[in-house]
This record gives structure tokens, C-alpha cells and sequence, in this order.
């Protein structure tokens, strides 16, 4: 699979130079011919039609397109595809399994943790960093952890109670 | 949004990145954390024809403390290492402070402190704390190293004195004569905002005496600004609330601030005058709870 910016812009197709990259995909190994200057966030969107991975502001604000790079979050959008060669990126589509939400997805729904949405994938992958690491966080560790991601709706008070929701559940779980 | 075209390149050693850089000849830029170059390319006011990505070089993701004191932050250390460090912590109070209030969380998993030194933007946190620790940046070229203080590192708005064919690789915080002591505050509208201004003091002790200062500014002026005369204001003395006064005083003097959507020039030179303020006053507070 090639992707180039001219699939998707009206850019002149001239020879361009492209680089084979291989990298493990929520849990699958995907390979792609890509320019370079392709960024990490359209590769997701457009190579492997992983659209879950929004892009909201494009300019590193706003934390949409927020993914999990070797396990911490990054903003797939400030990072070029190239750069992801032989790493580990997880997206939203990893978190749940074919029958089972992922606690963080039961958490905003339950806690009605997003209003449009556009922000929750990004939201959640941030929550799932943070609950990687501490799986017993206070509402301010949450607060803090979450302060990369712009949510235009909630006004956040139900994104960080669904994010302690689902540090309560993976917690009974035995999972965290 | 999307980068104009480049060639990319990601050497395995230091000395292929430097050869990498020459054969560029000045259209060439070097790519470590990526969170303002990054951004620069998709707006195109950066368009390099060859992209040099350093973070396959092994050994330079670290930061350690020399047994003397000195310590030494590499070209791949990320902001969030700096905000988990113990060495911090534990050691240096000024950038323990600042490390939580670079950008944004995600943002510090990915950026670099040297990256933020070389990309030399006027509202970069880590160049004030790097000017009040009197640090220097180490630069790699074909010829070897050479070590060049922070304060004539940065020579205007985004442009440092790295040759073409150079790479920074390492930020050094000289090893400290007396206690440490310091801190850094910044005001910003919201988290991941740009300083409307920050303030970064660092001063050593010895006894009641301080025997060495140094205030940074931060997004108050066309660069970094290294607040001499509120520095040596402190110096020779023990912290008082006159000391603290006259130095709060030339800071804010020593501020050229523009107004802008962020807040007045008078806004933010009586900002730089209470976080000088602020800082001091915690150190001396801190010191009477010890005593």
C-alpha cells in the first residue's frame, strides 16, 4: 500500500520518493510505502482507514489525534509517518474487542463523557496512558494528565469522572 | 495542513548525522522531538530540503548528574523525563519547576530541552532557565565538540550559532559552588499556551550570603532575556525583602515586552516584578521553615 499526499490533494504526481515502513498497528503487524512528509495521523486515517484517529486543530493544540506511540501518548499529527517505522502505535479501534467495550469506553459512556465526540479518541488514549501507569489516580492527577486535549462541549467535569470510572472498574478488574 | 517535500534521512550514528548535514549544505535541518519543527513544516515556514532524524542515534536520550555536580541533559531527553526526574527533584529546583509547565503532557513525551534551546523561540521556557543556571549548549561537528554558553547560543528570534554541519547534543548545567536554589513561574492563558510571560531565577548559597544569581525571562522581549542587573542585585548579600524588592525592580525593568492578545507591555513587566517577587520570597520562606 502507498500513501502519498496526491491520493488525497490535488498535488502535480511526479516521481516521488517513498520509504517502506513496517510497524505493529493495534496488535497487527501493517506495512506501508510512504513520503516522508507524511504525517503519522493521515497514514492512520488514510493508508489504513483508521478513522477513528481524529485531526482537530493540526497544529499540536488540540490533542484529537492523540495515539499510543510505544506506549505514551503522542499527537500523531506532529509526527511524521516515517518516524513510526518499527514501533508500536495503538489507536481507538484497539481498545475494545469485537463483544466488549474497553473499561475507558464504558467509563465515558456511562459518566456521559462527550457530548459531538471529536475529541474522545484522543481523550481516551490520553486516559489509557495515564491508567497504564497509575491505575489510582485523583481527580487532579486526571485533570493533569488531560490538560493536552481540548474538549469544546463538556466543559471536562464528565470526562474526568469517566476517566476515575474506569480507573474504578480496571481496578476491580484486576487489570490496571 | 501538510509538510512541503523533503528527503529523510535517520542515521544510526552521530558521525553519519554530521556527514548527513554537510552533504545538505544548509538546506538541511535536524529532527529530535519534532513538536516545533514539526508544526513549522505543515505551516511551510520551514521547508528544508533534507530532514536529518536523530532519535535512531542510541545514547543520547539521557540526563545524569556528574559526580561533581554538573549535569548533563542529551539531545533525546524528553520533557517528561525531566518532569519524573529524581536528579531534578532532588537537585534543581529551577528546572524541576519548569519541567511540568512545558507545553502540554503529550506534547513532553515527544519534545526535547535541546531541541527547545536550538529551535531558539523567544517564548521557550527552558532557554530563561537555562540563562538563569548560566548552562551551555554542546555542539558536535566534524572538527569535535565545542561547548558554547547559552547566553550566545540563541542570536535573535529562532536562530542559533550552530554551524550546518553541527548538532547539539548536549545541555550542561555547571556543577554548583554553594546551595541551590530557585524556581520558575509562567503565566499562560490556558495549558500548551505560549508564556505571556515567565520568570526563571536560580541562585546559590553560601551561608546567609548569596554568591551567585541568575534571572531569565521569558516571552518578554524579541529573545530570551538574561536579567543582569537583577541578578547581580542579589548577589553579596543574604535574601531580604530589599534585596528582593530592588531585584523584582531592574527584572522588570530589563523586560521589553510588546503588547499583544496575551496582555499589555505593562501587564506583563508588573507579571516578570511579582514572580521575581514570588520566587524569592518561597526561597526565604522555605528556609525559615528549615531553620
Amino acid at each position: 500500500m502507498t500513501s502519498l499526499y496526491e491520493e488525497i490533494s490535488p498535488d502535480p504526481p511526479d516521481n516521488v520518493p517513498v520509504r517502506r515502513v513496517t510497524m505493529t498497528v493495534n496488535g497487527e503487524k501493517r506495512a506501508a510505502d510512504v513520503e516522508p512528509r507524511l504525517l503519522l495521523a493521515h497514514l492512520l486515517r488514510y493508508g489504513f482507514m483508521l478513522t477513528g484517529t481524529h485531526t482537530g486543530c493540526d497544529t499540536s493544540n488540540c490533542g484529537a489525534c492523540t495515539v499510543l506511540f510505544d506506549g505514551k501518548a503522542i499527537k500523531s499529527c506532529t509526527m511524521l509517518a516515517v518516524q513510526a517505522d518499527g514501533h508500536d502505535v495503538e489507536t481507538v479501534e484497539g481498545l475494545a474487542t469485537a463483544s466488549e467495550l474497553h473499561p475507558i469506553q464504558e467509563g465515558f459512556k456511562h459518566e456521559h463523557g462527550l457530548q459531538c465526540g471529536f475529541c474522545t479518541p484522543g481523550m481516551m488514549l490520553a486516559a489509557k496512558a495515564l491508567l497504564d501507569e497509575n491505575d489510582d489516580p485523583t481527580e487532579d492527577e486526571v485533570r493533569w494528565a488531560m490538560s493536552g486535549n481540548l474538549c469544546r462541549c463538556t466543559g471536562y467535569q464528565n470526562i474526568v469522572k469517566s476517566v476515575l470510572w474506569a480507573a474504578e472498574k480496571l481496578r476491580a478488574e484486576g487489570r490496571s | 495542513m501538510y509538510p512541503s517535500r523533503f528527503r529523510y534521512e535517520a542515521p544510526r550514528s552521530l558521525d553519519q548525522a554530521i556527514d548527513l548535514l554537510r552533504t545538505g549544505g544548509g538546506e538541511a535541518k535536524v529532527l529530535a522531538g519534532g513538536q516545533s519543527l514539526v508544526p513549522l513544516l505543515k505551516l511551510r515556514f520551514a521547508a528544508p530540503e533534507l530532514l536529518v532524524d536523530i532519535n535512531n542515534i542510541p545514547g543520547l536520550d539521557y540526563h545524569r548528574v556528574d559526580p561533581d555536580g554538573t549535569i548533563r541533559i542529551g539531545a533525546l531527553c524528553r520533557h517528561a523525563d525531566l518532569e519524573r526526574s529524581t536528579v531534578l527533584s532532588s537537585g534543581q529546583p529551577t528546572m524541576a519547576a519548569a519541567a511540568p509547565l512545558i507545553a502540554d503532557p503529550i506534547v513532553r513525551n515527544r519534545g526535547t530541552l535541546v531541541g527547545s534551546l536550538c529551535h531558539a523561540d523567544p517564548q521557550g521556557d527552558w532557554a530563561s532557565v537555562m540563562t538563569a543556571l548560566g548552562g551551555h549548549v554542546v555542539a558536535q561537528g566534524a572538527d569535535g565538540r565545542r561547548s558554547i554558553p547559552v547566553a550566545q547560543f540563541v542570536t535573535g528570534p529562532f536562530q542559533n550559532v550552530l554551524a550546518i554541519d553541527e548538532i547539539a547534543v548536549e545541555a550542561v548545567v555547571p556543577a554548583p559552588k554553594g546551595t541551590v536554589a530557585g524556581g520558575y513561574l509562567k503565566l499562560e492563558r490556558r495549558v500548551g499556551d505560549f508564556a505571556t510571560a515567565g520568570v526563571a531565577v536560580a541562585i546559590e548559597t553560601s551561608g546567609e550570603l548569596i554568591t551567585r544569581a541568575g534571572i531569565g525571562l521569558t516571552g518578554v522581549g524579541g529573545a530570551t532575556i538574561d536579567a543582569v542587573d537583577a541578578a547581580k542585585a542579589l548577589v553579596g548579600r543574604p535574601l531580604s525583602a530589599e534585596s528582593i524588592g530592588q531585584a523584582a525592580d531592574l527584572a522588570a525593568q530589563a523586560a521589553r515586552p510588546r503588547t499583544d492578545h496575551r496582555g499589555s507591555a505593562e501587564y506583563k513587566r508588573h507579571i516578570v516584578h511579582t514572580f521575581v517577587v514570588r520566587i524569592l520570597s518561597r526561597i526565604t520562606e522555605s528556609a525559615e521553615r528549615a531553620a
